[in-house]
């Protein structure tokens, strides 16, 4: 019923200039619609993989196969057209000197007819709710802001999967909640595919599956709940556990009936105030 | 820092001159610089003189920013004045003091020489101040096309300029903030002699280098992830439009020019 849309067969990747490799015999599938987040601490290789995905750079050993199509030199540029990324640091993806410019950049790049760039830079930015801001500078915005322009920019070539590396890392908690947001209802109306590369446990609870990535390897897979069942390992690969869940944890200590782990305030709220009216 | 440069500064407002493709602004900006070298008397500086007053006002930018910003300029419009009238022995003297004489052929010169340079600096004022960076850089872009068939990479240097252009205030900004960084580590900016002050500025420049790198280097990355790959086969977003007003501008200006041909001597 799910449809794997990428393969990573038995990955290994060496950066030219470090001796040790950045990922090892890694092997993942990335299926259709879902939304997956990719954690890890520092150098735990998560970056590397989405710079592979996109022929950024490309492995020693193992394939990538994208929507049946083989990652090489000759089909690097249909598998970018696939796959649109969003980086970590807004000012430095931001090509064009308006925020129109930089929507129509990668139009332009594709040759895209200038009719056509016109109508879908102006979807994309309405899809972002950055219609407004057309003729607007970068050094006028936000990094939420920025950042929504930079998938607007991704939106408008209309990929199938969507990876953001890291792209909330440097903003503040309103912009990383835009951004999220904005992620969140471009999946549901565009049924993409989101990877989300992020050291954020708190984003990747909001995924439909992680994996866990610890010195160049994959160290575990699963739903949210599964992840963060693991607790204490988790604390010991230098991620921090969401704070839902370390006070469910918490109160459990203290026999105060939670039925489960929870991920988000709310619901860990739900079912304290409602533990007594189910006994 | 950038609020008192006029050079770049761009003020936008609906005029003909504003509406005008960069392309005929660029032409005839580079026709001017040539045909002010035709004038040689009175008549014809006083063409130029009012031909340049009224691009200025048909470009309704308001006289305080034009001149304003070129107060650097009148300093160095005098010193070519001065430098003309001391300096040209020619002519009958005019004016004695003791040892000091001043001919009539200085005068003139130091004149027209100084109007001839402030003309021009007016004329490229015009030019910046009504049409923006980025549209320049597009006009450039254009107008060197052809140079694309001896192999001279146009569109990689119209896209360095755009980009150079989208940087500036982030690099500003940065410096602002490095400049802040250094200043709470006891790096003094602003006081002391010339020579402390100017070495005060390796801790500002050194990592605002090694950051415009670090940005070059995820600036080329994300642009290959959007489907760069070089002029080839790429559209264009913005684009300009050649209209009546710029024909009739450069047949203005080509009047002007038989005008000054004539009037002179």
């Amino acid at each position: 019923m799910k449809k794997s849309l990428v393969q990573l067969d038995d990955i290994s990747f060496k950066y030219d200039t470090e001796g040790d490799y950045a990922l090892r015999h890694v092997s993942i599938d990335i299926y259709e619609g879902e939304w997956l987040a990719i954690v890890g601490h520092n150098g735990s290789g998560k970056s590397t993989m989405a710079k592979l995905l996109n022929g950024l750079n490309f492995p020693q050993e193992g394939s990538i196969t994208v929507d049946s199509l083989a990652l090489s030199e000759d089909t690097v540029w249909d598998i970018r057209d696939k796959i649109g990324m969003v980086f970590q640091n807004p000012d430095n993806q931001f090509v064009g000197t308006t925020v129109q410019d930089d929507v129509a950049f990668g139009l332009e790049n594709h040759g895209i007819p200038r009719d056509d760039m016109i109508k879908r830079v102006q979807q994309a930015l309405e899809s972002v709710k950055m219609e407004q801001f057309l003729d607007q500078e970068p050094h006028h915005l936000s990094g939420g802001q920025k950042q929504r322009v930079a998938i607007a920019g991704v939106l408008a070539l209309r990929p199938d999967i969507i990876v953001l590396d890291e792209a909330t890392s440097m903003l503040d908690p309103r912009g990383r909640e835009e951004v999220l947001e904005t992620v969140r209802i471009l999946k549901k109306d565009h049924k993409m595919t989101v990877i989300s590369i992020t050291h954020d446990l708190e984003e990747a609870a909001k995924a439909d599956r992680i994996i866990v990535m610890n010195k160049g390897e994959l160290y575990k897979q699963g739903t949210p709940e599964e992840i963060f069942q693991l607790d204490e390992e988790l604390v010991s690969l230098g991620l921090d556990i969401p704070f839902p869940v370390k006070m469910s944890k918490m109160l459990k200590a203290l026999d105060i009936p939670v039925t489960k782990y929870h991920l988000s305030e709310e619901e860990l709220v739900a079912d304290i105030w409602t533990s007594h009216s189910k006994m | 820092m950038m609020e008192k440069m006029i050079f770049g500064r761009y003020v936008p407002a609906d005029s003909v001159i504003h509406r005008m493709d960069p392309r005929s602004k660029l032409i005839i900006i580079f026709l001017f610089v040539c045909i002010v070298f035709i004038a040689n008397n009175a008549w014809t500086y006083g063409a130029l003189v009012i031909y340049t007053f009224l691009m200025l006002g048909l470009s309704k930018v308001p006289m305080r920013f034009v001149f304003g910003g070129l107060k650097l300029v009148f300093i160095l419009i005098l010193f070519t004045f001065f430098l003309h009238v001391f300096l040209t022995k020619e002519g009958p003297v005019i004016f004695e003091l003791g040892w000091f004489k001043v001919y009539e052929e200085g005068l003139r010169q130091g004149i027209f020489i100084s109007l001839r340079f402030f003309l021009l600096i007016l004329m490229t004022s015009i030019l910046t101040l009504t049409t923006t960076p980025i549209a320049i850089t597009d006009g450039l872009e254009s107008l060197l096309g052809p140079l694309k068939k001896v192999k001279f990479p146009v569109h990689e240097l119209a896209l360095m300029m755009s980009i150079a252009l989208r940087f500036i205030p982030t690099l500003m900004e940065e410096t602002d903030k490095i400049m802040k960084a250094q200043s709470a580590r006891g790096v003094d900016f602003s006081s002391g002699p010339v020579k402390d002050r100017v070495k005060a500025v390796i801790p500002l420049l050194i990592p605002l280098f090694v950051s415009s790198f670090k940005r070059a280097e995820e600036l080329a990355t994300a642009m290959e992830a959007r489907g760069y790959r070089g002029g080839e086969g790429r559209t264009r977003y913005r684009q300009l439009s050649w209209g009546a007003a710029d024909t009739f501008m450069i047949l203005l200006l080509a009047a002007l020019t038989v005008l000054l041909i004539v009037l002179r001597t």
